[in-house]
């Protein structure tokens, strides 16, 4: 090698050794400790899944095995008897969680438009809005218990009795869910609705709730499937019910509470039949989700 | 000392900004002795006369109160709970604060154009249709909308797709549909609360042709941060300074007059070294 050639290696290799390093470096402190974080959350991530997909395997396996057409339509079985089905237990939640969601959602969202738009720093609004934070922790016995003092002690346990407490577990989640939504209405749309010469009413109406539909829905869906999985305030109003429903007064068959009563008997077409309607009211609720996606999209 | 000094300057610049003498029809008289938020004093002696067919700018400083008396011509103000005001806005002679006045009637005769644009989240044509509808508007709708558009300038470039949102349209054509909206139900006087302040140049220059246009049909008012802006729309300019002085922070105008005398030879100081760029 020539000494021309040595001086331009040496060069090319000073060259070299100044420029920036701009290859990944997966070792250096700082992506060591990006690397190890995020590969942390993702674990735990599959760790928090895992039990919400085995119960839903369990759930496809187990009640699938025995969801059919006669589970779905026939009265509840007998002791030692074969088949039978839930037909009136289904039709009995979601009546009672009509009731409920009749009652609660109108009121809710009344409430709601009054937190949110007409008188948000108002006393009145204070208390309420601090009211309804305590009521989403009550204990749902409770309602099923106060349910059971105004009206099973005077008219006996009923659908209708069964439906108001729902109620009363449903409106502290509408209420607080449906302000949330409409005060995320932006300012700028409130102000584009009155610039141009809307009544308050009709702000509420064409601007604040269209635009807050979808968390608005979300709610509501969120406090059906709350209360469609109740079992504890149904012991003490609806009690059960071996038939389909005859009136809105008599005692009457939930999902839930056949899952409790079926579940703990020593029968094993009984805790098949348990499993089933466990399924059919997880499907239940998923379906009101998938609806309240449906609707709760922006219309444009 | 000082503070005293400045309150006389900017009272002796507050009786002649007063002295303005509007040639045209006066369309909305407005003289806002003091604007209130609370205890806070946001504007004091601002009598600033809307002409009719004009378009008057108001500029100046942030924090200077222009879109607070912007807001007070259409009672805008009136949702902030806390507002009150001593002075009288006078429309077409009536005062829009008298007591049997509605503020909703008062709106849809002057509209307003918000500073961001804000189309609800429903269709072209909805937006425009909406204020119409309000109104129970009884004729062709279609033939409307199509002429708000046009008017707005905005129809050929949304004549084939009146059913998409309102919001997938670009940030400058959306102003422009929220103008088409604010004109589509005929008012007298159009608010705009800076309009191009969200948008890109041409958008912008967009916006200031239409409003050259509007005013062959409407009486234009115009904030405008951008005093190249007022210089090339407004016929009529009034300049809005922050008095400091007295521990807030309080607007006021210091001075009003034909644009291109507020630009040329403005008569205040503090007007000078504003214009000439010297603070803002």
């Amino acid at each position: 090698m020539s000494r021309l050639d040595q001086i331009s290696a040496a060069v090319l290799e000073e060259a070299r050794m100044s420029m920036p390093r701009l290859e990944r470096q997966p070792f250096e402190r700082r992506a060591m400790k990006s690397g190890i974080l995020t590969g942390l959350t993702w674990m735990v991530a599959i760790l928090g899944s895992i039990p919400l997909f085995s119960v839903i395997y369990m759930l496809a396996i187990k009640g699938g095995a025995r969801l059919d057409l006669e589970a779905l339509t026939a009265l509840p079985p007998a002791g030692f008897e074969t088949g039978g089905g839930f037909g009136n237990a289904i039709v009995g939640t979601l009546v009672m969680v009509g009731i409920g969601g009749i009652t609660s959602i109108p009121i809710g969202i009344l409430a709601a438009v009054y937190l949110a738009v007409l008188g948000p720093y108002s006393k009145l609004a204070g208390i309420s809005r601090f009211v309804a934070k305590t009521l989403t922790g009550f204990p749902s016995i409770l309602a099923g218990v106060f349910t059971y003092a105004i009206l099973v002690i005077n008219f006996g346990y009923s659908a209708l009795a069964g439906g108001v407490s729902l109620a009363v577990l449903m409106l502290p989640t509408i209420v607080l869910a449906a302000e949330e939504a409409m005060k995320q209405v932006p300012q700028r749309m409130t102000d584009a609705a009155f610039g141009i010469g809307c009544t308050r009413t009709q702000v509420i109406w064409k601007v604040v709730l269209p635009t807050g539909l979808p968390g608005i829905l979300t709610g509501v869906m969120l406090a059906v499937a709350g209360a469609a999985g109740e079992s504890a305030p149904l012991l003490f109003t609806a009690l059960f019910s071996n038939y389909y429903l005859s009136g809105l007064t008599e005692p009457t068959a939930s999902l839930s509470i056949l899952i409790y009563n079926f579940s703990a008997m020593p029968f094993e077409n009984q805790i098949q039949l348990a499993w089933a309607a466990s399924l059919v009211l997880v499907l239940i609720v998923l379906v009101f989700n998938i609806l309240a996606r449906l609707f709760g999209r922006p219309k444009v | 000392m000082s503070a005293t000094a400045e309150v006389v300057a900017s009272e002796t610049a507050a009786s002649e900004a007063s002295a303005f003498a509007p040639l045209g029809d006066v369309v909305i008289d407005c003289d806002l002795q003091k604007v209130y938020y609370g205890d806070f004093l946001a504007v004091r002696d601002s009598s600033v006369p809307i002409e009719k067919g004009k378009i008057t700018g108001f500029i100046g400083p942030s924090g200077c109160g222009k879109s607070t008396v912007l807001r007070s011509l259409n009672r805008m103000n009136d949702l902030i709970p806390i507002f009150r005001f001593e002075g009288h806005v006078k429309y077409h002679g009536q005062d829009i604060y008298g007591r049997k006045v509605d503020p909703v009637v008062v709106r849809r005769y002057i509209g307003m154009v918000f500073q961001q644009p804000n189309p609800f989240s429903m269709s072209i044509y909805d937006n425009v249709a909406f204020g119409l509808r309000l109104n129970r508007y009884k004729g062709n709708l279609d033939e409307h909308v199509q002429k708000a558009l046009e008017r707005a300038a905005l129809w050929n470039e949304v004549k084939d797709k009146l059913k998409n949102s309102g919001l997938s349209l670009s940030g400058g054509q959306q102003q422009r549909l929220c103008i088409a909206r604010a004109i589509a139900t005929e008012p007298d006087v159009l608010l705009m609360d800076e309009p191009c302040s969200a948008l890109d140049p041409i958008a912008t220059r967009q916006v200031e042709e239409l409003m050259l246009e509007l005013k062959e049909r409407y009486t234009v008012a115009l904030v405008t941060h951008n005093m190249q802006q007022a210089t090339r729309v407004a016929d009529t300019t009034a300049f809005f300074g922050v008095d400091i002085s007295e521990g807030g922070r309080t607007g006021y105008l210091v001075e009003m007059g034909q644009t291109r005398q507020i630009f040329q030879d403005p008569r205040e100081t503090l007007t000078r070294q504003y214009v000439a760029g010297e603070f803002s």
